[in-house]
């Protein structure tokens, strides 16, 4: 699993949250929620996504290593690794 | 064999139940809606007469807004329900009005553009025009949804803004019609949630109207898994050690649950457990039920005249009283719903249909032996129509008559078969429960008596106490 491809994932859960946002052009170093408009409820939901389609469990005081794409490639990538 | 053991058991298939259940079981938990009734959608539901499908409550979905508006509760509910906005199908409303005098001297209309109402009050109430922009600002910014802020009387807060008593009572009216479970006034918070749903946000509806949305919430059920079973409710709620430890069933059999979510109301769910909390079940009964005549007509009212009016909120007295009928119905004030006259987009109804709803009084049809509830629905039928018929413009009752199919009536009676409300209290307990904490440690409120109000409130109402009492806390 590369960084790249946690961005992906990230991405293809957001779709499903939140089918009504434009994410074709999400920049991947600027927090989420200052480019699209997710809410507290939205963000639960990544967390329990990632947890119900990957396993990945997101501990509620690490919920702001997932403000950008980039910050959860950090945080998740070597997560899936250790999962491999 | 069926099941015996759920994560999840939930009371009723209501439209809180069904979104509490698809939210649990879309994140993998085994869950089971235990529903009395064989049809689904509680107080917002549809029966058949001869093939003609009648919607029971709902007149209109609240809180509509277009597409692309966000952060608003029906942008929330799609999402947590992942349901695609087309499945609902809504149309929006054209227009509708507040009409109050004995023959609607002072009307204000209102659509799904928040500016007509705007208008409407800096024309007909200047002298309240900067009482209202207050108002209104605090309405925009209040968290209406927390779930333990302290309950404040609606009137006063309004009171401090405006003070022309008409135009208070006009505001409140069709708040109070759509969601208000007390008398005379209602909590603030609940103010604001149905201001935001009727005014800020507006009306719509589906073609085919409540079942399509039902249709939607239990496809999504039952594709994330859930179970449902139907003539099937919840007899006893016994409690071991604070906890909900056993469900009986109405059919005799037993079930156990690591939670249990119950939409059947307060006083209801606590009369429920065993040993039944009886006293505080008692102290907390709401008084206000509802007739409500259908009229089906061969063609659309707007035929004969009675325009493009989608709901119309009346009231013929100097004050505006929202509380329990002293007889069986209280004609004086009510709501005349015209399903025809909704933005179909090129789609029609196939017939004209005309409701009136009016407050009535429950101890005193169900005091009534059939014949005379038969008898009774009649004379209630012709008072609600001829009050409501005040406030439209006039049309002699032989084009009517000519143009008649059928009618139907439904009755405090019918909300009690239909949502098993105790005194047939059509929004449940005045006193809200917004954390759905109960005595028990396992037990939780959703739907009407946790006080989201409207039909996307009750189905908001399931999401949050599904996300707050289990989603949240569970690890795998």
């Amino acid at each position: 699993m590369t960084k790249d491809e946690t961005r992906k994932l990230v991405i293809d859960i957001i779709s499903d949250i939140a089918p009504d946002e434009d994410l074709s052009a999400v920049k991947p170093d600027v927090r989420l929620r200052d480019q699209l408009q997710l809410d507290s409820m939205d963000f639960l939901d990544i967390v329990m996504e990632l947890r119900k389609r990957h396993g990945i469990e997101v501990p509620e005081a690490d919920y702001m290593q997932l403000a950008s794409l980039d910050s959860c490639a950090e945080y998740l990538t070597p997560k899936f690794q250790a999962k491999a | 064999m069926k099941d015996t053991h759920y994560d999840v058991a939930i009371i009723g298939a209501g439209m809180s139940g069904l979104a509490a259940g698809i939210r649990l079981a879309h994140f993998g938990k085994k869950v089971c809606i235990f529903e009395r009734h064989n049809a689904p959608g509680g107080l917002n539901s549809f029966y058949s007469i001869a093939g003609r499908k009648f919607d029971v409550g709902l007149h209109a979905m609240t809180n509509y807004v277009p597409p692309g508006v966000k952060g608003t509760p029906l942008g929330k509910l799609l999402r947590q329900l992942r349901i695609d906005r087309d499945e609902f199908a809504l149309c929006p409303q054209k227009q509708s009005k507040i009409s109050f005098g004995p023959r609607g001297e002072t009307t204000l209309t209102f659509t799904n553009d928040f500016a007509v109402l705007e208008t409407e009050v800096a024309a007909k109430f200047p002298a309240q025009a900067d009482g209202w922009r207050q108002l209104v600002q605090l309405v925009k910014t209040y968290d209406d949804v927390s779930l333990d802020a302290k309950p404040v009387p609606a009137r006063e807060v309004v009171g401090r803004y405006l003070t022309d008593p008409l135009l208070i009572d006009m505001l409140f009216c069709p708040v109070m019609y759509y969601g208000s479970a007390q008398e005379r006034d209602m909590e603030f918070g609940q103010f604001v949630i149905m201001f935001k749903a009727l005014y800020l946000e507006g009306f719509a509806r589906p073609l085919d109207g409540v079942r399509v949305i039902i249709r939607v919430l239990l496809d999504k059920y039952r594709h994330a898994g859930g179970e449902r079973r139907m003539k099937c409710g919840v007899a006893k709620i016994v409690e071991q050690q604070g906890r909900a430890a056993v469900l009986q069933l109405d059919d005799g059999t037993e079930v156990t649950a690591d939670h249990v979510i119950s939409s059947a109301g307060y006083p209801e769910t606590m009369k429920m457990c065993e040993p039944a909390h009886t006293a505080e079940a008692d102290a907390n009964i709401g008084a206000l039920s509802f007739c409500e005549t259908i009229a089906v007509f061969k063609q659309a009212p707007a035929a004969w005249g009675w325009g493009d009016d989608t709901i119309i909120f009346f009231n013929d007295s100097p004050r505006f009283e929202y509380a329990a009928a002293r007889e069986l119905v209280d004609p004086r004030s009510g709501v005349i719903c015209f399903p025809n006259n909704f933005d179909y987009a090129g789609g029609k109804l196939d017939e004209g249909w005309f409701r009136v709803t009016c407050l009535a009084n429950y101890a005193r049809w169900t005091g009534l032996a059939e014949a005379d509830y038969q008898a009774a629905k009649k004379i209630g039928l012709d008072a609600m129509q001829r009050s409501a018929r005040r406030f439209l413009p006039a049309v002699d009752d032989a084009t009517l008559a000519a143009n008649l199919v059928t009618t139907d009536m439904f009755t405090p009676r019918t909300v009690r078969k239909f949502t098993g409300h105790l005194n047939g209290a059509i929004y449940g307990a005045p006193h809200k429960v917004r954390d759905g904490r109960t005595h028990l440690a396992n037990l939780y409120l959703c739907g009407t008596d946790q006080g989201f109000l409207g039909i996307i409130g009750a189905m908001l109402s399931g999401i949050s106490m599904a996300n707050y009492h289990i989603l949240q806390k569970s690890g795998t």
